[in-house]
């Protein structure tokens, strides 16, 4: 991954425009896509990592929301860009699939109806054309009797289909960036692997970078090179996938990987607590926003913020203390990893 | 597993016998009647103090189990027996009581809590309508209920839209424990939850089932939760328990080929592990037109003829491990080896 990045955000900063004054909900945000790799956002609800993907396709009403910071992609800036050019963005060169959809689909059209205009609109081809692709690209995406499908209305399919019929006009127009903004979670477990094993497939095919975000851990530990773990609209940690299992440094990093039932684990055994939960984005006070949940939290978390800073090699994290706590834990090897001498 | 041996010397608490829930639609264009088989012939039993698990994919049927035993929707045909007392007969004054032993928790605790309702009356709700103590034992009830699922009294004053998802659903198992039920139905009580919110709830529902003797009926598609919470578990296909056992052999000897599936469509979780994946084709069949044979042979990779014609019946393989597959039909022994290596 020696080449440039094929999306750069730099402190990026939304703003909602809300009743009750003015909301950050991405807060500072800075990361890489490279082509050919999939990073993963993770985070718990109301910590922006939606905002952040939708942003980047600027998705706000704009007389509501401000965007802040730069997002560059193929050499523009983003957020510089008319709404005229944006539009030739998206779809195009970026393309987003979202967790339910039905709310992307037209329930009046036939699948074919919806893909065919996709094309038709972003590329100069004959309806003919444009048919033929479609068909192609649902079975691409692993429809069988494409065909057949075309005719379709999206109520007559099953969910997983759906989702494999978001996919296809997803990449309708080959784009270079795909943003999967919980593709699997309202799916089952069993279509869930079907359908990340095809982005996986189609990522190495149509050689795309994928920006995938989720909640769930295990399908970061499958998909993704790298990850970018969020919290009330900052990140708090960032590295490749690997490291991020076996040496977390922040300790809300930590909670989530714990308090997940473990396949593996004593049965009943009382599962991690990360105490409370999240507050409204309206509450955060200027200090470490995870200080009021964290176990490790002293004077300092609960008066300063802390920055996002470099403990090894790519590896970032947003913690007063993280080389106290990777001692107290006992790692034998987190000082040797973290590169400071004990 | 000794504690699940224990048990099951006793009496179940809930037996279902053969229950079978179908539901008629009408069809798009012509009069003509149909029904969605949404529960077909499906036995199993729950003893005190264990935590049944089922597991299943959406339209399994999983939540309509859950639903008829309640006498939420009634059933087509079978039975149930809640401590010796047929279920589906109950009339009045026994439902009645029957209610207050069974309650239930939802995934959406919004659904069992008012809006406009202070969360203290929410909680005691259940009291008022089974009559139940005065008004002063009905607070110090709801005071001590709340401080149990991590509540101080000044949230009683509150209403539901202060609360988040977590502390609501908190509130629900707080209400669902005012009558103190001997059973509770869990439909799928943290699947809405973040994951470090899951954690607290199902730690909450492990300690007060010890606290309380309770027995849960666990709904879930969720299978690591799911062999977190359950003794045992049942795993449901289109309406049908295909395969029953205790948590630890069902996920070292899973049977079923359905089950093995299930299990192996779990995601790894860690990037170094790759789980051995069966891939299957297609979605679930309609349950308005459910395949003939085994419901699972239109997937299923070990189809043989019989598959195509038969229902496979129920099969116990091992004490308390029993599966509906055509591949066990002959010597349970020698079958157990082909589906090991099969599985593998």
């Amino acid at each position: 991954m020696s080449q440039t990045p094929l999306l750069e955000v730099k402190n990026l900063i939304t703003t909602f425009a809300t009743d009750d004054g003015t909301v950050n909900a991405v807060d500072g945000v800075s990361f890489q896509v490279y082509p050919e790799e999939t990073v993963g956002i993770v985070g718990e609800s109301g910590c922006g990592k939606s905002v952040t993907a939708e942003s980047i396709l600027r998705l706000f009403d704009e007389t509501t929301t401000r965007y802040d910071g730069e997002i560059r992609f193929a050499g523009q800036d983003l957020l510089q860009l008319s709404e005229e050019k944006m539009r030739n963005v998206r779809g195009n060169d970026i393309s987003i699939i979202f967790q339910d959809p039905m709310s992307s689909l037209n329930p009046v059209y036939t699948i074919g109806d919806q893909i065919i205009e996709a094309i038709t609109l972003h590329q100069k081809v004959s309806s003919g054309q444009a048919r033929d692709r479609a068909v192609e690209l649902l079975r691409l995406t692993g429809i069988s009797d494409p065909e057949t499908r075309l005719r379709a209305y999206p109520h007559e399919l099953s969910g997983g289909m759906r989702q494999r019929v978001m996919i296809a006009l997803a990449l309708s127009c080959e784009p270079r960036l795909l943003i999967a903004d919980e593709p699997t979670t309202a799916l089952d477990v069993t279509i869930q692997a079907q359908i990340l094993e095809l982005m996986n497939g189609l990522k190495d095919r149509l050689r795309m970078g994928i920006m995938l975000i989720t909640h769930d851990l295990s399908v970061v530990a499958q998909m993704c090179s790298r990850v970018i773990v969020m919290y009330l609209g900052e990140v708090i940690e960032e590295t490749d996938v690997v490291t991020l299992f076996d040496h977390p440094l922040h300790p809300y990093t930590m909670g989530l990987l714990q308090s997940v039932p473990n396949m593996e684990g004593q049965r009943k055994e009382k599962l991690y607590e990360i105490k409370g939960s999240v507050p409204a984005m309206q509450d955060v006070a200027h200090c470490c926003r995870f200080a009021p949940r964290c176990p490790f939290a002293t004077d300092v978390c609960r008066s300063e913020p802390p920055v996002l800073e470099e403990a090894a090699n790519g590896h970032r994290v947003r913690c007063w203390h993280f080389k106290e706590i990777a001692e107290s834990r006992g790692e034998g090897d987190a000082f040797s990893y973290i590169g400071y001498e004990a | 597993m000794p504690s699940v041996t224990s048990v099951t010397k006793h009496e179940p608490l809930l037996e279902v016998k053969h229950l079978t829930k179908y539901f008629a639609v009408k069809s798009g264009s012509s009069w003509r009647k149909q029904q969605v088989k949404a529960v077909e012939d499906v036995s199993f039993a729950i003893y005190e103090g264990e935590t049944y698990g089922l597991v299943g994919e959406s339209g399994s049927g999983k939540s309509t189990t859950g639903r008829t035993i309640m006498r939420l929707t009634d059933p087509s045909a079978g039975e149930a027996f809640f401590q010796n007392q047929d279920v589906f007969s109950l009339r009045s004054k026994e439902l009645q009581n029957f209610r207050r032993e069974v309650q239930m928790i939802f995934q959406d605790p919004n659904s069992s809590l008012d809006p406009k309702k202070r969360i203290g009356y929410s909680v005691a709700e259940p009291m008022i309508i089974h009559g139940q103590g005065t008004k002063a034992e009905r607070k110090e009830r709801v005071l001590e209920l709340m401080s149990r699922v991590g509540f101080s009294p000044h949230h009683l004053e509150r209403f539901p839209h202060e609360f988040s998802g977590g502390q609501r659903q908190r509130i629900g198992i707080a209400k669902a424990l005012a009558l103190n039920p001997k059973l509770i139905v869990c439909d799928e009580p943290v699947s809405a939850l973040d994951v470090s919110i899951q954690s607290q709830i199902l730690n909450l529902l492990v300690e007060l089932q010890s606290e309380f003797q309770l027995s849960y009926l666990f709904i879930a598609h969720d299978l690591s939760v799911v062999r977190h919470i359950a003794d045992r578990i049942g795993v449901m296909y289109l309406g049908h328990l295909v395969e029953q056992a205790p948590t630890d052999e069902l996920f070292a000897h899973p049977l079923h080929p359905y089950t093995q599936f299930l299990l192996s469509a779990i995601p790894a979780p860690h990037p170094k592990l790759k789980r051995e994946r069966i891939i299957l084709q297609g979605d679930i069949p309609s349950p308005l037109n459910p395949p003939p044979g085994c419901v699972f042979h239109t997937r299923c990779p070990f189809v043989m003829d019989v598959c195509r014609q038969v229902k496979p019946v129920n099969r116990e393989i091992s004490t308390g491990h029993t599966v509906q597959c055509h591949l066990y039909e002959e010597s349970a022994s020698e079958d157990l080896t082909i589906s090991r290596r099969k599985g593998d």
